[in-house]
């Protein structure tokens, strides 16, 4: 599948955004975030920004962005459509739980919006895992590895931010350095399963089933139908070497799991004020090792359509 | 909209491909351009049509393929466009309602004043029937040419898909696979014909007939001949044999 | 209904057009029928015609492209006259007044002195009948059409045999047919017709083998496909003759009946009759006549003739017949299926089991149709017997060296099993047969201010009809009908440019060519024939004194014409497709067509068929003037109706008389035209169902064909088994005979000019080691373009826009190639590159592309960046257009050596992995003419027509 920049972008933006807003509102309902002017609103400004960046850059990519609104009516079959409308709803909940926070972080409502904001932004995260992972004709991403993924590293990136903010605001929170290297592991360890599992298995369809031709023997293409590129091939006749996408997995983990993992550990033994360096280091390089990953994610994806242009597997 | 309808008619309007004998003209293909380019779905733009990447909007691709190794492999030639599938991804996928199968026939369509260009059914659809307009922002695909089928200003006879009405080969057949009594039904289950990936189960309409095999098939009328002619005599015999093969002018 | 179009807001009933013309498909030579829709006087569809006999309503892929070549950006837009140097593409615009002035004085001067200085060429050759006319009202014997680089061979080889064939003669009994082998045929002329026909006999349970060394196209859906090693079709057929000879498998009574296979040949070796048809006093050919033990009369009917045997003749002469001739060439153990097997690459197992299928077939499953008829001689059948193997070939065995005697050995092999337009078997296409062997001779060259006596092409039946001087040397620019291609019943257009470039064997004054590219794809050695276009001698004058080239494109021609022409399209104009040149008749009947403007040009072209009867006013030709200097016809619609050859006979066979009440021959109609075009463009007449078989020696049909202005005579059509017109060659070459071979030329004639078929290896590979060059190279038209003519249209250049070198998976692994690598194509003429495609299906000796991709930088209008011309390769750049030198230096044609037929196929070629990047020369990039506006950068046709979404 083409790695589009844009849905690269808001995947992981949202994701991001998506998991310190769910942080938050689950931490704050436990009590376990204290309600902190500064803190709070730039949390919840972080949070919001990141989604509302990423969904632009979703909804620019487009053909019609000025119909974007009529995505929300078909919430009964498409999950993309839920995801929409849980995105769009999200807004308003976040926005009272944000709100309520600062002001009225004790009432019944406000644990409900935040309850509701957690909720919706967990279900945004998996509707947007659902696209993917409901698509027949993507063997790897038809997957209970993709919807576990997409969780735990929104999970995971929301938790590096909300960590590199609460030390650099100075929050108290117990533990949350630990649970972001927990994440990590957990992340590189989906991750590691995910690709173990896309390298072991195939998709049931074959050259031999798309043209129905098995019956003959081996099937090979011998011409395409154009000569040049036509569509189908540049959105979804992506290829990737080998040797590249060994490479990539590789600075992904590093980049994006290991390197942060140790950054907290570090921060973990300084001083709060100091801390907030590495841990804003961790949050960055964890988002630009994402990107990677969720380039990857694209890259290493195989639609059947490639079948008949030539690919032996899908 | 996007939901399946619930109430299918038993109709399922579809097309029947003989792989057995096409040529790989792209006949259909092309006539399908035609017609569509001024269609329901017009245009079907074309980009740098006369520069070093041109392409365009097909609704219909003709493939090329080998099965099987050497002699006893074969070429097949095998165009594709929509299977108007009975379970189409495609449909449900679409986040506003642009993407529909109709109830009354079973053709899967895409009302384009409702796309959104997100090219969400372009990825759900596994046989790459779907084509995205990067100019109108819009996604289009094959009508199953809607507006012939049911054409009144064109005479019965000619309410046909433009690419069957093309086709010099004979090798696509259009009618309703939904009643088992109509002659592409029974064309499919004469020759065996087939679904394409059914694996993964969008159950399509459209179907495939597979090539005729082996150096014997068709042969002479079903009989199979001997497998050399038995000579009559050796060379120099033969000649004076023929002395006494007498028939007159 | 209304429910569904309320339902989905789709308007299921939009109206297609407002105006629907009938016309004729000139996107290839097949020439359907189609129905133009129009909306607002714009193209918005081309379909089939369902009442057309040639397609029946289909459409091939190119057809329905047509509108894209209306809104080709490359369409001419006015004369020019070049600027710049040759080739370079720099002109300016003129007005047709200067340029048609221009032209005539050119002409004029040249007819007023030498008619011969003028070369006059037509590439595709659909109105032969009139540009023929013109050459020959001009007075030069240098013209033809693009015939002898295409499939003359085919053509001269059916018409000295049957007195038609394959080409556009015939066609197989698509319908009743039970075995049908398909030889060396990529798409053919014949385009829809052959589709239509393999998907019916398959339908039908019938068998089809297809010969040849590719698998596509036809090949892919042939139920058994024999992969041959290009060049030795000659062989396999030949071992198919002698397994059927040898189990008696072969329809002799029909040899007696219809064929020369009994007549008499003379045994006298060394004397100048030796070879000939021992004849009585009144020239009528000799039997020998088994009940009676006497000689007589061949074309008697009482008579029982022995196929075998030596016989005395009167003046003690040894005679035979020719059928033992036959027998004794093919029962050679050099025909065994064993023998040729390591040449062909066919089985013997499997060349006998095709034998014993093909005799099955024929003998066994005999076809009776239940209809009367009468033969030459009026003797009723009451039924016509049939056998349903039937045969079909192109250029796959006609462009090679060998080409004309594989044609020959296919026809042989069609009349052994009787399957000569009998029921189920080859089928002639009437205006054909026409007398066998053929008797139009070409005409002699005039002297100033004359015109030919007759038309410039012809069969000749003897040396005494060859065109050379008492030297020897060829008259004609071309050396067609010269004793280096005494049979080149089409001319030789791929020798023209060299031939005049080099003053070989005379120097011309201009060349006048017509939609030939010849300065690219249809050349062979294509970049030194761009490079002869625009040589120039010592003076610094080009050695081309003068071109003029019509075309309606930038064609990579165009850039070397001083003159250009620009023509309509075929939308625009009137086009006659006329029985007197090349028919679309099917074997049930005759037809005939015509094309009429359905679009007035945008553009300041005009149809080339006005232009020239135009300057054949202006040069005051024959039959182009009246006498008070007024043009005879008002343009070429008028001369299509009132033009006759003969009296009666004219262009269009269909609603003659005054009144339209006659067919064939009749006098000119004025309404003639207007009935064309209410009628949907075309005239076709069933033959009674009597007349519909055994045309050649069938009374009613016979009769027909007289009234009809088919033949002169209703005599007998006898097949030539033996071609004696090719004995008479050879003799000459040992010595007989007043015109004879000048030394040099004589020991190939000799060879080659065989009465009986014979195979030989192709010149290219016996000249070149197969160390060196050790693969066959062959090219294949794709079905979705044709030649040059696609490259410019928006919807098929999609489809293909670059050409790959296609290898066997076997041969690659053996050059350590992988798919998509690059490879030098390297012959001995020169080297390009291409990128390899590997393949299951193709002869592992062979490698092959798609013809015709590769274009010029800057030519048709395209990008410089175009794939066609960065990535694409031309096969053409590789071939050479001579043989190597022989002694005494001489470098003949590569040609076939009996019908000057350009031997493409027989390239070998060598080919070694290269890099992406490997540089290989070629030719700068064209510039525009002036003022043309920019290429589009998308296309949006169609959105004018976009039905507004009905009500919701
Ligand atoms: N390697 C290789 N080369 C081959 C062959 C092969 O098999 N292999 N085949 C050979 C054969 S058989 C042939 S016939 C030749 C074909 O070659 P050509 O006869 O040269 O055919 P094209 O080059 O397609 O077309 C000639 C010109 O006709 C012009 N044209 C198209 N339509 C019109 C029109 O309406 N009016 C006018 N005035 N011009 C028009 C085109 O622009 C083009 O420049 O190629 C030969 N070359
Ligand atoms: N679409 C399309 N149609 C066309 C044309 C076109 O350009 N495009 N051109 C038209 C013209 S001008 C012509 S002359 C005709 C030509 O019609 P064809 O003769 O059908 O055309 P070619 O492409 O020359 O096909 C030659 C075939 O012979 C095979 N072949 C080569 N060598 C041998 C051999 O030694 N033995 C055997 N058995 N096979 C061999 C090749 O693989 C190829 O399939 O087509 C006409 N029709
Ligand atoms: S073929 Fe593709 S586009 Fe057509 S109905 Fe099936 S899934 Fe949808
Ligand atoms: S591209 Fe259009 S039709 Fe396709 S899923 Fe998106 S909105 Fe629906
Ligand atoms: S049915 Fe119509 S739209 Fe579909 S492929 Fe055929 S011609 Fe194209
Ligand atoms: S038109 Fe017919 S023969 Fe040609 S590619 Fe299409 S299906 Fe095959
Ligand atoms: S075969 Fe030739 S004439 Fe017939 S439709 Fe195709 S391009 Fe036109
Ligand atoms: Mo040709």
């Amino acid at each position: 599948m083409h790695p589009a920049l844009s849905v690269i972008v808001f995947t992981v933006l949202s994701g991001a955004g998506y998991g310190l807003l769910f942080l938050a509102a689950i931490l704050a309902i436990g009590g376990v975030l204290p309600a902190a002017f500064w803190f709070d609103g730039c949390v919840a400004v972080l949070a919001l920004a990141m989604i509302s960046i990423g969904l632009s850059s979703s909804v620019l990519h487009l053909g019609r962005p000025e119909r974007a609104w009529r995505a929300m009516s078909q919430w009964r079959s498409s999950w993309l459509s839920r995801e929409g409308v849980t995105a769009l709803v999200c807004y308003p909940a976040a926005l009272m739980f944000a709100t309520g926070w600062l002001w009225w972080a004790d009432s019944m409502w406000w644990r409900l919006a935040a309850a509701i904001t957690a909720v919706l932004a967990a279900a945004t995260v998996a509707c947007t895992a659902m696209i993917y992972a409901s698509l027949k004709p993507v063997h790897q991403w038809r997957s209970a590895w993709v919807p576990a993924a997409y969780g735990v590293l929104a999970l995971y990136s929301g938790c590096l931010w909300l960590d590199a903010l609460r030390l650099g605001f100075d929050v108290p929170v117990p533990h949350l350095n630990l649970a972001a290297v927990a994440l990590a592991l957990a992340g590189a360890g989906i991750k590691i399963a995910y690709w173990r599992h896309i390298e072991r298995t195939r998709s049931p369809a074959t050259p031999e089933s798309a043209t129905g031709l098995g019956h003959i023997g081996k099937v090979r293409m011998l011409d395409p139908p154009h000569t040049q590129e036509n569509y189908l091939l540049r959105e979804m006749g992506f290829k990737i070497g080998r040797k590249h996408r060994r490479k990539l997995r590789r600075i992904c983990i590093g980049l994006g799991f290991a390197a942060p993992a140790l950054l907290v550990l570090i921060a973990d033994f300084l001083a709060p004020t100091a801390a907030a360096a590495p841990a804003l280091l961790a949050a960055l390089l964890a988002m630009a090792g994402l990107l990677i990953e969720r380039w990857l994610f694209f890259a290493e994806a195989r639609h059947t359509v490639s079948l008949y242009y030539g690919a032996e597997a899908a | 909209m996007t939901s399946l309808p619930d109430r299918v008619s038993g109709k399922q309007l579809g097309l029947v491909i003989d792989l057995d004998t096409c040529v790989g003209c792209h006949a259909c293909a092309v006539s399908c351009k035609q017609w569509n380019a001024g269609g329901v779905s017009a245009p079907l733009t074309d980009f740098e049509p006369y520069g070093a990447e041109p392409s365009g909007v097909w609704f219909n691709r003709v493939h090329s393929f080998e099965a099987g190794d050497g002699v006893d492999g074969r070429t097949v030639h095998f165009p594709k466009s929509c299977l108007h599938c009975a379970e189409p991804a495609c449909v449900t996928v679409c986040p506003t309602g642009a993407s529909y199968k109709r109830a009354e026939d079973g053709i899967v369509l895409v009302n384009e004043d409702l796309c959104i260009g997100c090219k969400l059914c372009s990825w759900a659809c596994p046989y790459g029937a779907r084509e995205f307009d990067d100019d109108a922002g819009v996604m289009k695909k094959c009508t199953l040419c809607i507006d012939r089928i049911y054409n009144e200003h064109l005479p019965e006879a000619e309410r046909l898909p433009a690419c069957v009405a093309s086709c010099p080969s004979g090798a696509r057949h259009f009618g309703d696979l939904g009643d088992p009594s109509s002659d592409v039904s029974k064309l499919v289950a004469e020759r065996g014909g087939f679904d394409l990936m059914p694996e993964l189960g969008y159950r399509p309409v459209n179907k495939y007939l597979p090539p005729r095999r082996g150096a014997h098939c068709g042969s002479v009328a079903g009989r199979a001949p001997a497998d050399a002619l038995v000579p009559t005599g050796d060379a120099a015999s033969k000649l004076l044999s023929w002395l006494d093969r007498l028939l007159s002018r | 209904m209304s429910e569904s179009r309320q339902s989905t807001g789709v308007d299921l009933s939009p109206v297609v057009s407002d105006r629907v013309e009938t016309t004729t498909c000139y996107m290839c030579a097949c020439r359907c029928g189609i129905r133009v829709h129009l909306r607002d006087g714009k193209l918005r569809f081309i379909e089939g015609n369902p009442d057309h006999p040639v397609n029946r309503g289909v459409l091939c892929g190119k057809g329905a492209a047509g509108i894209m070549k209306q809104k080709s950006p490359a369409k001419l837009r006015k004369p020019l006259l070049r600027t710049g140097e040759r080739g370079r593409g720099e002109f300016r615009e003129i007005e047709w007044d200067e340029a048609l002035a221009l032209a005539a004085t050119w002409l004029g001067e040249i007819r007023r002195t030498d008619p011969k200085r003028l070369a006059f060429y037509t590439g595709r050759d659909q109105a032969q009948a009139f540009t023929s006319w013109w050459a020959e009202a001009f007075g030069t014997v240098n013209y033809a059409a693009h015939g002898g680089f295409c499939s003359v061979s085919m053509a001269a080889a059916g018409m000295y045999t049957l007195g038609g064939g394959f080409w556009e003669f015939g066609e197989p009994d698509f319908e009743q047919t039970r075995y049908f082998m398909l030889f060396g045929v990529a798409e053919d002329h014949s385009s829809n017709p052959i589709k239509i026909g393999i998907s019916r006999l398959k339908q039908r349970g019938a068998k089809f083998v297809s010969v040849n060394p590719v698998r596509t196209g036809y090949s892919a859906v042939a139920d058994e496909w024999l992969g041959i090693r290009p060049g030795t079709d000659g062989l396999f057929i030949g071992a198919l003759i002698r397994e059927l000879l040898l189990a008696d498998q072969v329809d002799f009574a029909y040899l007696v009946r219809y064929t020369n296979a009994p007549w008499l040949v003379i045994d006298a070796p060394g004397t100048a009759e030796h070879g000939l048809f021992a004849r009585d006093a009144q020239g009528a050919p000799l039997c020998w006549d088994a009940s009676t033990k006497a000689v007589a009369d061949a074309s008697g009917t009482g008579v029982t003739p022995a196929l075998a045997g030596r016989y005395r003749l009167a003046d003690g002469r040894d005679a035979v017949p020719a059928f033992q001739l036959l027998a004794e060439r093919f029962l050679d153990d050099a025909y065994a299926p064993e023998a040729v097997a390591a040449e062909t690459g066919i089985a013997a197992k499997t060349t006998r089991r095709i034998a014993a299928e093909i005799a099955d077939v024929a003998f066994r499953q005999e076809l009776v149709l239940d209809v009367p008829w009468t033969d030459w001689a009026g003797r009723r059948h009451d039924k016509m017997i049939g056998r349903p193997v039937s045969f079909h070939a192109m250029r796959g065995i006609s462009a090679h060296s060998n080409g004309f005697h594989t044609c020959r050995a296919l026809h042989v092999l069609q009349l052994l099993l009787g399957a000569i337009d009998s029921p189920g078997g080859f089928r002639y296409k009437p205006p054909y047969p026409k007398s066998c062997p053929p008797h139009a001779k070409p005409s002699r060259p005039a002297e100033a201010n004359h015109s030919l006596a007759g038309p410039p092409l012809g069969y000749p039946l003897s040396p005494d009809d060859l065109l050379v001087d008492t030297d020897g040397r060829p008259l004609r620019i071309d050396k067609a009908f010269s004793w280096e291609a005494p049979l080149a019943a089409h001319g030789m257009l791929h020798t023209v440019i060299a031939n005049a470039a080099n003053a070989d064997p005379y120097a011309i004054d201009t060349l006048f060519l017509f939609m030939a590219n010849m300065g690219w794809n249809s050349a062979m050695n294509s970049r030194g024939t761009a490079d002869m276009l625009a040589a120039k001698d010592a003076s610094g004058a080009y050695r081309i004194p003068r071109i003029i080239y019509v075309d309606a494109f930038y064609s990579e021609t165009v850039a070397f014409a001083d003159l250009v022409l620009p023509d309509t399209t075929y939308l625009e104009r009137y086009d006659c497709i006329s029985l007197l040149d090349r028919p679309i008749s099917s074997a049930d009947g005759p037809a005939d067509a015509i094309r009429h403007p359905v679009l007035a040009p945008d553009r300041d072209v005009r149809p080339f068929q006005d232009v020239l009867l135009d300057l054949g006013a202006r040069l005051g030709l024959p039959g182009m003037v009246r006498g008070n200097g007024k043009p005879t016809y008002s343009g070429f619609a008028d001369y299509m109706a009132r033009y006759e050859r003969k009296p009666g006979i004219g262009l269009l066979a269909g609603w003659r008389g005054e009144r339209g009440e006659a067919t064939g021959k009749g006098a000119p109609n004025p309404e003639q035209i207007a009935a064309y075009v209410a009628n949907g463009a075309f005239w076709h007449e069933e033959l009674p169902v009597t007349a519909r078989f055994f045309k050649h020696a069938n009374r009613d049909y016979l009769d027909y064909a007289v009234r009809m202005g088919f033949l002169d005579a209703a005599d007998p059509i006898v097949l030539q088994l033996y071609v004696e017109p090719l004995q008479k060659f050879r003799l000459a070459a040992e010595g007989h005979g007043k015109v004879r071979p000048p030394p040099a030329h004589r020991e190939r004639v000799r060879r080659f000019f065989d009465p009986l078929p014979l195979w030989y290896r192709p010149f290219e590979e016996a000249a070149t080691e197969s160390v060196d060059y050790p693969l066959h190279a062959i090219t294949q038209r794709p079905m979705i373009m044709y030649h040059a003519w696609d490259s410019q249209n928006a919807w098929l250049r999609q489809i293909i826009s670059e050409n790959r070198l296609y290898v066997s998976r076997a041969t690659a692994a053996g050059l350590g190639l992988a798919d998509d690598d690059w490879v030098s194509i390297e012959s001995r003429h020169g080297r390009i590159k291409g990128q390899v495609r590997l393949m299951e299906g193709v002869n592992a000796d062979t490698v092959w592309t798609w013809n015709a991709i590769a274009k010029r930088a800057g030519a048709w209008n395209l990008a410089p960046d175009a794939p066609e011309a960065t990535r694409a390769f031309l096969l053409n750049d590789i071939i050479s257009d001579l043989l190597p030198a022989r002694e005494g230096g001489y470098r003949y044609s590569n040609s076939d050596p009996v019908t000057g037929q350009a031997a493409w196929y027989d390239l070998r070629v060598r080919i070694a992995k290269c890099a992406a990047d490997a540089v290989s020369a070629r030719a700068e990039a064209l510039a525009m003419p002036p003022g043309w506006p920019p290429r589009p950068a998308i296309l949006r046709f169609g959105a004018e027509f976009r039905p507004r979404e009905a009500s919701k």
